[in-house]
C-alpha cells in the first residue's frame, strides 16, 4: 500500500508544494513550524482542497483537480490524531471511540471500541468523560479513535506536543506498536529531533512550503545542521530542541 | 389590595402557557435548524434571510402584527387555505396567537443559537468528519451538543418573549376573554377596568417567569451576560 502525493496549494500568500510517494510504515514529516506540515495533513485528510495536482492511495484517488475529483473527508477512511484531542466532552471515552467505528451493528461497534481502548491501554477509562483524563490519557483515546474506522492511512499531527517527556516516550512506543499492527502508510508530524530519531522508518522534510525530500532520520537531521548520531543531550547542547530548529533557522544567514 | 386567589380568572395564564409552549416548540425546530444552516452553510440570500428573521426585534410589535394580519387574514392565501381545511378563520383564534408568539420570538432563538454554533471550535467537527461522521449525524452528535448551552439559552429567551407578547398577539388574535386573552393582554384589560389588584397579580406572575428565565440564561451563558 502506498500514498502518492503531487499537489500544489496556496493559502493567503503561503504556497505549499508536495511531491512524494509514501510506502507502508512510519514516516516522519519533519521541519520547523510554518513549513506547511499541518497544511499538508489537512489536504491528505480532505479537510482542504488542493489548487492543483493529485492525491491517491494505491488505486483510490482522493483528489484529482484536473479530473474534478475530491473525495470528502468522511469517505477517505483515514485515521487522524490532531494536535488537540477534540474528544466530545458530552460523551464518554467509550462513546467517543464507538462513534468512529464505521462497520457493524451497535453491539459490534461497542465491542470494537472496547477492544481498541484495550489496545491503547485505556480500557479502564472507558466510562469516564474526556475532561476527566490527563493529556497523555486523552491522546491514547484519540489514537483508539483514529484506528476505529479501520483506516488505510494514518496521520498524526504533532500529537504529543503538549505532553511531558516521559509520557511522550511511552506514547511513542505505543504508536510504533499500533502502526506495525495496522500496516498502513503513516505520517507522523513533528519538529522534535528525538521523536524523529525514535520513530522514523523514513523522514520527509518540510521546508518553507516544499515537501519532497524522502530521506532517513539522520539525513533529515544532517540537512538541518544536526550531526547524525548525536544524542539527545548533544542535540540540546547545540540548542536544537523542539523550538531550537526554528531558532537555528533564524540564526542562519540568508543567502 | 390583593384579591383572593379564588377570584382571579386564571384562564389567561393557562392560555399563555399553552400558546408560549407550542410557539417555543415551533421556534426551537425552525430556529435551531435555521441557526445551523446560517452558521454552517454558505448559500445565496443567506444575509437577507438573517435580516428578515431578525425583523421582529426591531419592528414595533403592532407593525409586525399588522403584516401578520395581512399574511394570515381571511383574504390571504394562507387564511383561505386554513379556513378551507378547518372550517373557521385563522385570525382571532388562539392558534393565531401561537403564530404571533412564534414569529415574535423566533429571532431570539435564531440569533442566540447561531452565535452558539459559530462559537463551536471547528476542530471538533473536522475530527468527526475525518472519523466518518457527516451530515445530520455530525450536527446531532457533535455540533448541536457542543452549542447546547447557548441553544438552550436561546430557547429560554424565546419562551420568555413568547409568553410576554402583547402587540403582535392582540393584532391577530384580538382580546376575547376566555378565548384569546393571554396574560399580557389580561393585564392591559384589567388596568383598563381599574382592577389594579388583579393586574398586579398577573403582572407579578409574568415578571417572575421572566426573571427566572433570565437567571437561567445567565447561568447557561456564564457571568458575562
Amino acid at each position: 500500500m502506498s500514498l502518492q502525493v503531487d499537489v500544489h496549494n496556496r493559502i493567503g500568500d503561503f504556497d505549499l508544494d508536495a511531491r512524494f510517494e509514501l510506502p507502508s510504515g512510519l514516516s516522519v514529516l519533519f521541519g520547523p513550524s510554518g513549513a506547511g506540515k499541518t497544511r499538508l495533513l489537512r489536504l491528505l485528510a480532505g479537510l482542504d482542497h488542493p489548487l492543483q495536482g493529485r492525491i491517491a492511495l494505491d488505486g483510490t484517488v482522493f483528489d484529482d483537480v484536473a479530473a474534478k475529483v475530491h473525495v470528502p473527508a468522511h469517505q477517505r477512511r483515514i485515521g487522524m490524531v490532531f494536535q488537540q484531542p477534540f474528544l466530545l466532552p458530552h460523551r464518554s471515552v467509550h462513546a467517543n471511540v464507538a462513534l468512529a467505528v464505521r462497520e457493524g451493528d451497535r453491539t459490534q461497534r461497542r465491542a470494537q471500541a472496547e477492544e481498541l481502548l484495550d489496545q491503547v491501554g485505556a480500557a479502564e477509562l472507558a466510562a469516564r468523560r474526556p475532561q476527566e483524563l490527563s493529556g497523555g490519557q486523552r491522546q491514547r483515546v484519540t489514537l483508539a479513535r483514529a484506528l476505529a474506522g479501520a483506516p488505510q492511512l494514518l496521520l498524526l499531527d504533532e500529537p504529543f506536543n503538549a505532553l511531558e517527556l516521559t509520557v511522550r516516550r511511552r506514547l511513542r512506543t505505543l504508536v510504533r506498536e499500533l502502526v506495525d499492527r495496522a500496516g498502513v502508510p503513516t505520517l507522523f508530524v513533528t519538529h522534535d529531533p528525538e521523536e524523529l530519531r525514535a520513530l522514523a522508518d523514513r523522514a520527509l522534510l518540510a521546508e518553507r512550503g516544499t515537501i519532497d525530500a524522502l530521506t532517513d532520520a539522520d539525513g533529515a537531521l544532517a540537512h538541518l545542521g544536526v550531526q547524525p548520531g548525536s544524542s539527545r543531550a548533544s542535540v540540546d547542547q547545540q540548542g536544537i530542541d523542539r523550538q531550537g530548529i526554528e531558532r537555528q533557522r533564524l540564526d542562519r544567514p540568508t543567502p | 389590595m390583593c384579591p383572593p386567589m379564588g377570584e382571579i380568572d386564571w384562564f389567561p395564564l393557562l392560555l399563555s402557557l399553552r400558546v408560549a409552549s407550542i410557539a417555543t416548540l415551533i421556534t426551537t425546530v425552525v430556529g435551531v435548524t435555521g441557526a445551523y444552516a446560517l452558521a454552517r452553510w454558505r448559500f445565496p440570500g443567506r444575509g437577507l434571510i438573517e435580516a428578515v428573521a431578525s425583523l421582529p426585534i426591531v419592528l414595533p410589535p403592532t407593525v409586525l402584527g399588522y403584516y401578520l394580519l395581512v399574511a394570515i387574514g381571511r383574504n390571504s392565501p394562507v387564511g383561505r387555505a386554513y379556513e378551507a381545511v378547518f372550517g373557521q378563520p385563522l385570525v382571532f383564534t388562539w392558534q393565531a396567537a401561537v403564530i404571533a408568539a412564534a414569529i415574535a420570538s423566533l429571532p431570539y432563538c435564531l440569533r442566540t443559537a447561531t452565535a452558539a454554533i459559530n462559537a463551536v471550535d471547528a476542530g471538533y467537527e473536522e475530527a468527526a468528519r475525518v472519523a466518518g461522521i457527516h451530515g445530520t449525524r455530525l450536527a446531532v452528535t457533535v455540533t448541536l451538543p457542543l452549542a447546547g448551552r447557548g441553544i438552550i439559552a436561546g430557547i429560554s429567551l424565546a419562551f420568555a418573549r413568547a409568553l410576554g407578547d402583547f402587540g403582535t398577539t392582540i393584532m391577530v388574535a384580538g382580546n376575547i376573554p376566555g378565548r384569546t386573552q393571554t396574560m399580557p393582554i389580561a393585564v392591559y384589560d384589567r388596568v383598563q377596568a381599574f382592577d389594579y389588584a388583579t393586574a398586579g397579580v398577573l403582572a407579578a406572575v409574568l415578571a417572575t417567569v421572566a426573571i427566572v428565565v433570565l437567571l437561567g440564561v445567565r447561568r447557561l451563558e456564564g457571568p458575562a451576560l
